[in-house]
């Protein structure tokens, strides 16, 4: 078996003394869509900001493709080609789609703007019908969907995406996800996703792990997970959208 | 006077003034109502001020009646109005011309005055009106690099203005360099203070910033004060070297400006000469800080204003963009204090007190955060209103000899500063100009977006 893209091993991370992650294993190869699903507060998201290095793992290692980045400030491990498109979207909203998109591309090479700019508007074309709005006026699916494009536009080897799906509405989780699978299936984009919307991610990924209270519980390929008995009653009852 | 199909409610508008004119007699009542005069013989006595208390208790009656039947009426009106769609040709024709005018205005400013004033009557109005503005115009303009761009609430703004200005005037008078030399080393001082204040509130953000560039900005005044064998203390550091005209000093010597260009001598040379070197320096600060924000750091400063957390998982260097914003903001605040001590000959600590690091924060809030031309209008307001209060001499014949009208300089910057916030709560000029665009400009309002989490 070839080294995983991105390995994280036994890793700790508390906030104050708490602790958050428990020891957690995971990995991700590449090419491969991966997802973590869990309750509120497992520690999904947790785990994602600990691999971009805030907070910091006290305990463990994380290494992306061959290097540890374990101790790599987060700035660093972004110009490594790790993106993200963190939590709460977090887009710019005083700036435009268009200066945002432009601050995706920091770490890119700008000969490749244009390419990368018209590339991720074919992906979302709606993003081209407001390239010049501000950002905060944008509905919640299109914020969600500049902030994907937004960090593909530094042509990311893996894309932490966390809870892309939430609080809008089924069809445009439909469409988020369909742009997801077409760039994974496309492009061969290695993407870690991290969501509570348990029946969707795991019909779209590959694999999945389960979170319980900082610990993996479960791990196994996506339509295993979707069978489990244990995953259908605690994660998927009334959760068919 | 009511707008026509509005009915006012005379029963109400009365009933709102009375009880307006009500409070305003209980709150006057121990302000103005009594008042406590030292007599010969040292003694307090209290006395009573019946016809000013009732008159000002009048005065507050009548204007919320006045309010109640004018502008109430009208402000209901305008809430009815739809919402205008496009800007008005007028509106786009003064968006377009407005900064080529203006700058062409303050470039013949000098040249307007001394052909209305004639020689002797100019000095004051390009002085006080001309470059007394435009340092508040740099300050303001370098200020927004820091607080407007950067999102970095900096009180302590005064304190690189005086690195600038104390290493002027002490370099000067020490080495005898000229004022071109000690320009850009008093701008480098300043930005080398600047990385100095950056580095242990990296961390900070907003109000805890806030207290700790104020308590920066209070060291510095402290230190210049007690370090008396340097800086001369309270007494400050006078006689220092005025700017020359490259190597010619303005004076009435042989060599004078004066008598080399074979003029008749006149101390308006030196301020006409003062006033384009602060328009020429304020001017590049615009100019600097316009084309940063298309460069990547400047992006970076907005961005970084938006969220943090965004930007480092986008790859970019916060710490870097942070020391930068301040150095930049500190490095402007030198050239300015340099040139101010240039102009007086003469800096103490007085002129660098907290007083005036909030007057520049309030000409760029009060301008509108990251609007050039908002914190140049600010700054001509708020300065440019200290400046005429001085000239209304006239008051005193109402108010009598002793009224000064300056010293009521900071209640009318507050009354200006709650009406701005009441109807332009993002500033005068809030809406931020994209920096790039892909086909045409489009303007949407600020309004519309909801204010950063940051």
């Amino acid at each position: 078996m070839t080294t995983p893209l991105l390995s994280v091993r036994g890793v700790k991370t508390f906030y104050g003394r708490v602790m958050a992650l428990k020891g957690v294993d995971l990995d991700v190869s590449e090419g491969e869509i991966v997802t973590l699903i869990g309750a509120n507060g497992a520690g999904k998201s947790t785990l994602m900001m600990t691999v971009c290095g805030n907070p910091r793992a006290r305990e463990g290692s994380i290494a992306f493709a061959g290097r540890d980045i374990t101790h790599l400030p987060t700035h660093e491990i972004a110009r490594l080609k790790l993106a993200q498109a963190p939590e709460g979207r977090r887009i710019f909203s005083r700036m435009t789609v268009l200066e945002n998109l432009q601050m995706g591309a920091t770490t890119a090479e700008p000969a490749e703007f244009e390419r990368d700019l018209d590339r991720v508007l074919a992906l979302f074309p709606r993003l081209k019908q407001r390239i010049g709005q501000r950002g905060g006026t944008l509905s919640g699916g299109e914020q969600q969907m500049l902030a994907i494009a937004r960090a593909l536009m530094a042509r990311p080897r893996l894309l932490l995406l966390d809870e892309p799906s939430l609080g809008l509405a089924p069809m445009i989780v439909r469409q988020i996800f369909d742009a997801i699978r077409a760039l994974n299936k496309q492009d061969g984009l290695t993407v870690f996703l991290v969501e509570q919307n348990a029946y969707h991610a795991l019909k779209l990924a590959h694999r999945g792990y389960v979170m319980v209270n900082g610990l993996i519980t479960l791990s196994g390929t996506g339509s295993e997970l979707l069978e489990r008995p244990e995953i259908k009653s605690a994660y998927l009852e009334g959760g068919r959208a | 006077m009511a707008a026509e199909g509005q009915r006012v409610d005379i029963a109400r508008a009365l009933r709102d003034a009375g009880v307006t004119a009500l409070i305003a007699f209980g709150l006057f009542l121990p302000l103005i109502g009594f008042q406590t005069v030292t007599d010969i013989r040292n003694d307090l006595i209290l006395t009573t001020r019946w016809p000013l208390l009732f008159a000002i208790t009048a005065i507050v009656g009548a204007g919320r009646l006045a309010y109640s039947f004018g502008f109430e009426p009208w402000l209901n009106q305008r809430a009815l109005r739809p919402v205008q769609a496009a800007p008005s040709a007028w509106r786009s024709f003064v968006g377009k011309w407005f900064v080529p005018f203006a700058i062409g205005f303050v470039i013949v400013y000098p040249v307007i005055v001394i052909a209305l004033n004639g020689f002797g009557g100019s000095v004051k109005w390009i002085d006080n009106f001309g470059i007394q503005i435009l340092i508040y115009v740099m300050l303001g303009w370098g200020l927004n690099i820091v607080v407007g761009l950067a999102g970095l609430l900096d009180l302590g703004y005064v304190a690189f203005y005086a690195v600038g200005a104390y290493s002027y005037a002490l370099l000067a008078k020490t080495f005898g360099f000229s004022f071109w030399i000690l320009l850009p080393m008093a701008g480098t001082l300043a930005s080398f203070w600047g990385i100095l204040l950056g580095f242990p509130v990296l961390r900070l953000r907003g109000d805890y910033l806030a207290i700790v560039t104020l308590a920066f900005g209070e060291i510095i005044r402290i230190v210049i004060i007690n370090w008396v064998d340097l800086t001369g203390g309270y007494a400050g550091i006078s006689g220092i070297p005025r700017p020359t005209f490259f190597g010619i000093p303005f004076n009435a010597n042989e060599d004078g400006f004066a008598a080399v260009f074979g003029l008749e001598f006149s101390p308006l040379y030196r301020t006409v000469f003062l006033y384009y070197l602060i328009l020429a320096l304020a001017l590049l600060t615009a100019f600097v800080t316009v084309r940063l924000r298309r460069l990547p750091v400047g992006r970076a400063w907005e961005a970084l204003r938006e969220d943090e957390i965004a930007c480092r998982s986008l790859g970019i260097n916060t710490t870097n963009t942070k020391l930068t914003a301040f150095a930049m903001g500190a490095m402007f605040a030198g050239f300015a204090g340099s040139f101010f001590a240039a102009r007086q000959g003469f800096i103490s600590p007085e002129s660098f007190t907290f007083l005036e690091s909030a007057t520049i924060l309030s000409i760029v809030v009060l301008g509108g955060m990251g609007s050039q031309i908002g914190v140049a209008i600010a700054a001509i307001v708020m300065i440019g209103g200290t400046e005429i209060m001085r000239e209304l001499d006239f008051l005193k014949q109402i108010f009598g000899p002793t009224f000064d009208p300056t010293q009521y300089r900071m209640l009318l910057f507050g009354f200006a500063m709650v009406l701005i916030m009441i109807w332009r709560p993002r500033g005068l000029i809030a809406t931020r100009a994209p920096s790039v665009f892909l086909k045409e400009r489009k303007s949407i309002s600020v309004d519309l977006v909801k204010e950063g989490h940051g």
